[in-house]
């Protein structure tokens, strides 16, 4: 609890608490793609033939693509080959076997962070995979899962140990083709954690990846694999940070999620990467697939985030719901404060018969903020009795942001029951004056109703990350008003 | 405590108030009265610092304090509360979490410890009973589909759980059932002492049965036409605002 309230005061005293740079030595490859260059990351990786031809077909599949510019998103043109594909701590070489050989200065960057891998998982409960730049540093209690059978591991890890879960189900939801920056992560990407849930299992514990881009000039491109197969249970948990930099810095990451049937995956994110400076200088741009596949009966996959860091945020965490009676949901807060931009939202496919899907989205737009929803809720024609509700709200504080909603529903079948519901509305000053009226400065206020206003995605947050979502807002509305 | 000098406000460019003078002391219970835009819930508002209302011309002294150069939470700190005509929603955030945030940013201005969970429930509980509200409303969104009722009960527990020394209190009677009067003005009435100085805008005399003011004003066309004792409001209700107008007219053509 110290450590928290500790923590809170570190927030409110500065804009962006995780901007430092952490000095170790790394590996880097040059800047620039080739299959060269990936043949060079893949021969580093120590990794099997099957991993290398995938990623040199996606390779030469992403030649044959133009990135995508039907984002509400400006950015200045992305020099690809200027950017360094794999960088990794030169210390990490060979992969430390125990927390004891991971680099100390690593782990005490992720102490600074507020994730000391030891004390902190074992306080908390909470199994952490730490991924700095491209590797995947250390993973707490592993022993422990291990006992009930449940892997995770660091992906780099999954692909030497256990190499017929990954062959089997990496890129069934996210194929290698599937857009430009999914494919350029399928050729390219580093490392990411991997996840497996035996038959059954409930796992007794929160997993969570923690995400930090360290280097200079690298892009972080990392995978993550989750199964949770017939019956099986997980929550998981992704927070990300990065060092204030005055150069964009791409992270494109992809994100697989696979429910057998009665499975149940839980996905939640808190994501704080350098969002940039006051006047939109720096800043990570967030261009990331995440996708679920609820492919047994009876599973269910949900997605909560709350976005509130990056320069541009590009995402759009899916379910396609091929399962009888699947479940899809998304929760999600999306806050936009100085020149930061968010085109953000879901893709609900509906396939299977009485599949049910929930979208709840919360944007907020402060500063010069940009904040886009986009959803799609597709029902087939297979899709029989299939149900959707959708509600988005916008709030807007001051008089130069912008909030758009663009809902997309593509119904096939007659039985279908989809409903929208969308509000835009300005703090008001009059609630604003209430709360000043009761003691409360115009700062705290702002805060409280914007955190009430979240109050329903919060709510779905696993415990621990509700507090540090609320912290977090009320960070990111630093300076919102005049 | 309270010194309003010359008073001039307007709203939109529109002047609302228009030279107002009142003293109110400690230990006293004022009451304004008037008909509907004679601009009593606009002094109401701008004592308590609502920057809508743009201060043209006069002095408002609370204490040594000039009250017209602090924001509307340092007045709020200092011992100002405000009970609103239409208390404001809002939504997610609950009742029992805006009352400790302003009783601990009160308490911090103070220089008191802020007052954890255990004390502060026992608190709020007791002052619940006295407003004979649910304990339920507490965790229910900030006045969210509260009955009126309900609202107007939800400012005088506020009221009674920040213990202001200046309250002034925005036609907290209007909308309120015979019970839920008495029960208000019963929570008001306990709220009187000789440290506390309360203001009640009212645009009838029922609430005055209940709590019997020291003084009695009248206002009309945003001045103060007509001060007394209790007996005036009594008067009010059996002639009638109609002649105030005519008084207030006169005056108008007589003021310089």
């Amino acid at each position: 609890m110290a450590t928290q309230a500790h923590k809170l005061d570190e927030l409110i005293s500065q804009n962006y608490q995780h901007g430092f740079y952490t000095f170790v030595e790394t590996d880097t490859v040059p800047c620039g793609l080739s299959e060269g260059v990936i043949r060079m990351i893949s021969v580093m990786k120590d990794e099997p033939e099957f991993m290398r031809e995938w990623r040199l077909k996606a390779y030469r599949h992403w030649l044959t693509m133009s990135e995508p510019h039907w984002a509400t998103v400006k950015h200045p043109p992305i020099d690809y080959q200027d950017i360094a594909y794999y960088s990794a701590p030169r210390s990490q070489k060979g992969g430390p076997k125990t927390l004891d050989e991971v680099d100390p200065e690593l782990l005490r960057t992720y102490e600074k962070l507020g994730v000391p891998l030891q004390e902190r998982a074992l306080l908390a409960g909470v199994a952490v995979d730490a991924v700095f730049d491209s590797v995947s540093v250390a993973t707490t209690f592993k022993q422990k899962l291990g006992e009930l059978g449940i892997i995770f591991c660091s992906f780099s890890e999954a692909v030497r140990e256990h190499p017929d879960l990954v062959q089997q189900y990496l890129g069934t939801v996210v194929p290698y083709t599937d857009n430009f920056f999914a494919t350029l992560n399928s050729a390219v990407f580093s490392d990411g954690s991997f996840c497996y849930i035996p038959p059954g299992v409930r796992c007794p514990m929160e997993l969570s990846t923690y995400f930090r881009i360290n280097a200079q000039k690298t892009g972080q491109f990392e995978r993550t694999l989750i199964i949770a197969d017939e019956g099986a249970y997980v929550s998981y948990l992704e927070g990300c940070t990065a060092p204030m930099r005055d150069e964009n810095q791409l992270h494109a990451a992809v994100v697989e999620l696979i429910a057998l049937e009665g499975a149940q995956i839980k996905y939640s994110t808190v994501q704080n990467w350098y969002p940039g400076d006051k006047e939109g200088k720096g800043g990570i741009y967030n261009f990331v697939t995440k996708r679920g596949d609820c492919r047994g009966a009876r599973s269910k996959i949900s997605w909560t985030q709350v976005e509130t860091g990056s320069a541009i945020t590009w995402k759009y965490p899916s379910v396609i719901l091929r399962g009888d009676h699947s479940v899809g949901e998304f929760f999600s807060v999306a806050l936009t404060n100085h020149y930061q931009q968010a085109d953000t939202g879901t893709k609900m496919t509906h396939i299977g018969r009485y599949t049910k899907s929930t979208i709840l989205s919360k944007g907020i737009s402060a500063g010069h903020g940009q904040n886009a929803y986009r959803g799609l809720v597709k029902v087939a024609k297979s899709a029989i009795g299939a149900r959707n509700y959708s509600q988005c709200d916008s709030l807007l504080l001051g008089d130069k942001c912008a909030a758009h909603t663009f809902p997309y529903i593509e119904v096939k079948n007659p039985t279908a029951r989809v409903e929208h519901e969308a509000s835009t509305s300005r703090i008001g000053e009059d609630q604003l004056f209430y709360c000043q009226s009761r003691g409360i400065s115009a700062e705290d206020a702002v805060s409280m109703i914007v955190n009430g206003f979240c109050r329903e995605v919060f709510k779905e947050l696993p415990m621990e990350f509700e507090v540090e979502a609320q912290k977090l807002l009320g960070v990111s509305l630093e300076g919102s008003i005049g | 405590m309270l010194e309003i000098r010359n008073l001039h406000a307007t709203v939109d460019d529109k002047p609302i108030l228009r030279g107002i003078n009142l003293t109110v002391k400690a230990g006293e219970v004022h009451a304004i009265m008037g008909p509907n835009g004679s601009g009593k819930s606009t002094l109401a508002h701008v004592l308590a610092g609502r920057d809508r209302y743009i201060v043209t011309d006069g002095e408002v002294r609370y204490d040594a304090l000039n009250l017209l150069d602090m924001p509307p939470e340092e007045r709020a700190r200092a011992g100002i509360f405000l009970a609103f005509q239409y208390p404001v929603e809002i939504p997610g955030v609950s009742n029992v979490y805006l009352l400790k945030a302003a009783l601990n940013a009160i308490r911090k201005h103070r220089g008191e410890p802020a007052l954890d969970a255990m004390d502060f429930l026992a608190l709020v509980k007791d002052k619940l009973k006295l407003m004979g509200m649910d304990p339920s409303l507490l965790y229910r969104s900030v006045n969210e589909g509260f009955s009126g009722g309900e609202k107007k009960r939800n400012e005088i527990l506020q009221m009674a759980v920040l213990e202001p020394r200046l309250a002034i209190l925005d036609e907290t009677d209007s909308g309120l059932d015979i019970d839920a009067l008495k029960i208000v003005a019963n929570g008001i009435e306990t709220m009187r002492s000789p440290e506390r100085a309360i203001v009640l805008v009212t645009h009838y005399q029922r609430l005055l049965n209940y709590i019997v003011p020291d003084q009695v004003h009248v206002m009309a066309q945003g001045r103060i036409v007509m001060s007394g004792g209790r007996e005036l409001a009594l008067e009010l209700e059996s002639r009638g605002y109609a002649w105030i107008e005519t008084q207030a007219a006169t005056q108008a053509e007589a003021a310089p």
